[in-house]
């Protein structure tokens, strides 16, 4: 067909033009045919699509596969750490960190540690730990160590790597009760990232019913849960999550105080998302498909919760993912405070506890190296956020 | 503008009332009250309290009414200015409160100042330097700020500001001046304390602005107007600050709403590592102890203190920016 017009000479002005008519057959979708490698982007549901789009920055990837790890090895934290969290070493009584060697005076002999020796200097009336340079303590690896109770269901004495016999091996250094720092981050983790996953699940089971309820039949309804979330975000949350944990019960178990913990961090966080929910659902609820499904006689819980809901989904959970911080974030410091959650749990934020006067940042700095991973994943989790929120609207 | 300010100011009235009704139930969620507390802990002690003493006290504050007239009695002597009576300190609230109040209004007043100042260049810059290696490094620093738990960069800063600058560890004022009448060197020794708390507490909530700040303005950079200015010939600065910049300076002024109850809570929090003379401490030991008249009062006051920055910011707003004042009012 191209080589029929693209060749045509045109004939002089005032002469009949040529009859052509084109042999080849004809399809009326081949001008809107497409390559194979166009149909895999155009043709790609919308999940893989953003899968694209979360792959390029590489940040978020990074910040994903992070967590993912660490949320992974919470699963195993008793195999992980080389020391059970609540044993206690009264020789090491806020003993440093120990480095790990590979070389010993020249020789290559596998990571170790040097052993340690306490002297009490009864001029500063503190204990002074020495590296005695004889005592080579190499580093075991699948070994056995202290015994635990795997989930409290099954007996093991497994850990991944463990000091030599006799030996100590304290990395992180210990407590002012001789317990190992790093075995107890390893099980505080369990706890501080957990602590924002139950959260933001109250806040999100409340924002998506509150704010989808509001959104979808405004009016009066509308207005009052306009109202008390403007009020509920006026108020500092710190004094008042402080208000709430300090009128619970000493009595109470360490586990219903984590709960409690939780629905406070969760009761006073889902206003955000009410916000966005009501304010989607006000733009979302004019369209055509909401009137077909309301001629259908669909009911209003499954218009809003099967029909609108699915269709701003991944713009809730970026947004939700960076409400998580703020949650881990506030139990560290109520914990901090002493009005969080209480021993023998064990939580980055019970072990900033200890670091609560500048003394110990100047003597001890090593009891505030759990603020290292609360960082970290604090940092991980707004990154990862940013991510997905590029990524929820991949068109 | 009159209408809407007085519109704004009466809806302020029946937040104020809930949010009391609100701190009024948490105050009296616990089962017991101070004096049952007190009891016991005598007992405990081995000694005997003045049984009398107790019920006349427990008479002369109403303990022993219900509570919705407890409730009418607080909020009647609060609008008269009588805040109620510290079981604890044995002392009127308001006695105890006024400057430590003064202190917290001062420290939250600075430290919205200082976000703004630090807040506001480096959004700039980061919006007109997108993807720069000073856009990532600010970025990032800016998200450390968010991070990084208040306490612990109070106990490290304080730190290196003693070892550095030689000032005093802790408080608001070099120890000399406690319990002594405002002087001059009295308020010069507050201005060399101040700016650590400013700054802590400043920290997480200029992270948050310079993010938003960035994000808005890239959002009109990328708006025909700009690029119609640009194209006339406008240079690139007086392009920025005539337009693009006038329309996120509406957005800064309403973030203030957002951020300053988060000021307060950090500066409650950082005010109990540093020992400032502000309401943090006192509140804390009140909420511990359930005196729940002291508690009631400070989380009262501290929710007026937000709930007037977000009036007052959203009066500014309306003089900035017709559209809100012409509306509803209420943030659609």
């Amino acid at each position: 067909m191209t080589d029929a017009t693209t060749n045509l000479k045109l004939p002089p002005s005032g002469a009949p033009l040529p009859h052509s008519v084109c042999v080849l057959p004809f399809s009326p979708t081949a001008p809107e045919a497409l390559s194979e490698a166009q149909k895999k982007v155009y043709l790609a549901p919308q999940l893989t699509l953003m899968w694209w789009k979360f792959k390029r920055h590489r940040l978020a990837l990074a910040s994903g596969i992070f967590l993912l790890v660490l949320y992974a090895s919470i699963l195993i934290c008793e195999f992980l750490a080389p020391y059970d969290y609540q044993s206690r070493h009264v020789d090491f009584i806020r003993s440093p960190p120990q480095r790990v060697h590979l070389f010993h005076e020249g020789t290559f002999v596998g990571p170790f540690v040097y052993g340690r020796k306490y002297e009490l200097d009864m001029n500063a009336l503190r204990r002074t730990y020495t590296e005695d340079r004889t005592r080579v303590e190499p580093i075991r690896f699948f070994c056995r160590g202290d015994p635990y109770m795997f989930w409290g269901l099954i007996k093991g004495d497994r850990h991944l790597f463990c000091p030599a016999e006799g030996g100590t091996l304290f990395l992180l250094g210990t407590d002012r009760l001789g317990r190992d720092m790093l075995s107890r981050m390893i099980y505080g983790a369990r706890i501080s990232l957990t602590i924002g996953l139950i959260g933001i699940t109250v806040s999100f089971t409340l924002g998506i019913i509150i704010g989808g309820l509001a959104g979808y039949y405004g009016g009066t309804f509308d207005l009052v849960v306009q109202r008390v979330i403007e009020i509920i975000q006026s108020l500092p949350h710190i004094p008042l999550w402080l208000a709430l944990s300090a009128i619970m019960p000493p009595s109470w178990s360490p586990i219903a105080v984590y709960f409690t913990i939780t629905l406070i961090l969760g009761l006073m966080d889902w206003t955000g998302l009410a916000r966005a929910v009501r304010s989607k659902l006000l733009s979302l609820r004019e369209n055509d498909y909401v009137v077909a499904a309301q001629l259908m006689g669909a009911s209003t819980p499954r218009i809003v919760f099967r029909h609108l809901v699915p269709g701003f989904m991944s713009h809730l959970i970026a947004s939700a993912t960076i409400t998580i911080p703020t949650m881990i974030l506030g139990e560290t410091a109520l914990s901090f405070l002493g009005l969080g959650l209480r021993p023998p749990i064990t939580s980055w934020g019970v072990m900033l506890n200890e670091a609560q006067n500048i003394n110990v940042v100047v003597l001890y700095p090593w009891l505030v190296f759990p603020v290292v991973p609360v960082i970290v994943v604090i940092l991980a989790f707004n990154f990862l956020g940013d991510g997905l929120r590029d990524a929820a609207d991949p068109y | 503008m009159l209408r809407y300010i007085v519109r704004r100011v009466l809806i302020m009235i029946p937040t104020l009332f809930i949010t009391s009704a609100l701190i009024f139930t948490v105050m009296e969620l616990p089962p017991s009250d101070y004096f049952e507390t007190y009891v016991a802990e005598m007992a405990a002690q081995g000694e005997k309290a003045d049984m009398s003493r107790v019920e006349f006290l427990k008479k002369e504050y109403g303990l022993d009414k219900p509570p919705v007239e407890r409730y009418f009695r607080w909020i009647a002597g609060f609008v008269q200015g009588d805040f109620g009576y510290s079981f604890e300190y044995e002392m009127p609230v308001s006695d105890l409160v006024g400057d430590r109040l003064l202190m917290t209004i001062l420290v939250s007043f600075l430290t919205i100042l200082a976000t703004w100042l630090i807040a506001f260049p480096i959004g700039i810059y980061s919006a007109t330097h997108q993807y720069s290696w000073g856009d990532y490094g600010l970025t990032f620093l800016g998200l450390l700020g968010i991070a990084i738990p208040h306490f612990l960069l109070a106990l490290i800063v304080m730190y290196f500001a003693n070892v550095w600058f030689g000032l005093s560890i802790g408080g608001l004022m070099d120890p000399k001046y406690f319990n002594q009448p405002m002087s001059w060197e009295k308020a010069q020794s507050i201005l060399a304390h101040i700016w650590i708390p400013v700054l802590i507490i400043g920290a997480g909530g200029t992270g948050t602005m310079v993010r938003s700040i960035r994000a808005n303005l890239l959002d009109e950079l990328q708006k025909q107007y700009y690029v119609t200015a640009r194209a006339k010939g406008l240079s690139p600065f007086k392009a920025l600050v005539k337009y693009p910049l006038r329309m996120s300076l509406n957005f800064f002024v309403s973030h203030i709403g957002d951020v300053l109850p988060t000021i307060v809570s950090g500066s409650e929090l950082t005010a109990v590592v540093l020992s400032l003379q502000t309401t943090g401490p006192l509140l804390l030991r009140a909420l511990q102890s359930q005196d729940m008249y002291l508690a009631g009062s400070f989380l009262l006051f501290l929710s007026c203190l937000t709930v007037i920055g977000v009036l007052i910011s959203d009066i500014a707003l309306g003089f900035l920016d017709p559209r809100v004042r012409l509306q509803g009012g209420a943030t659609k």
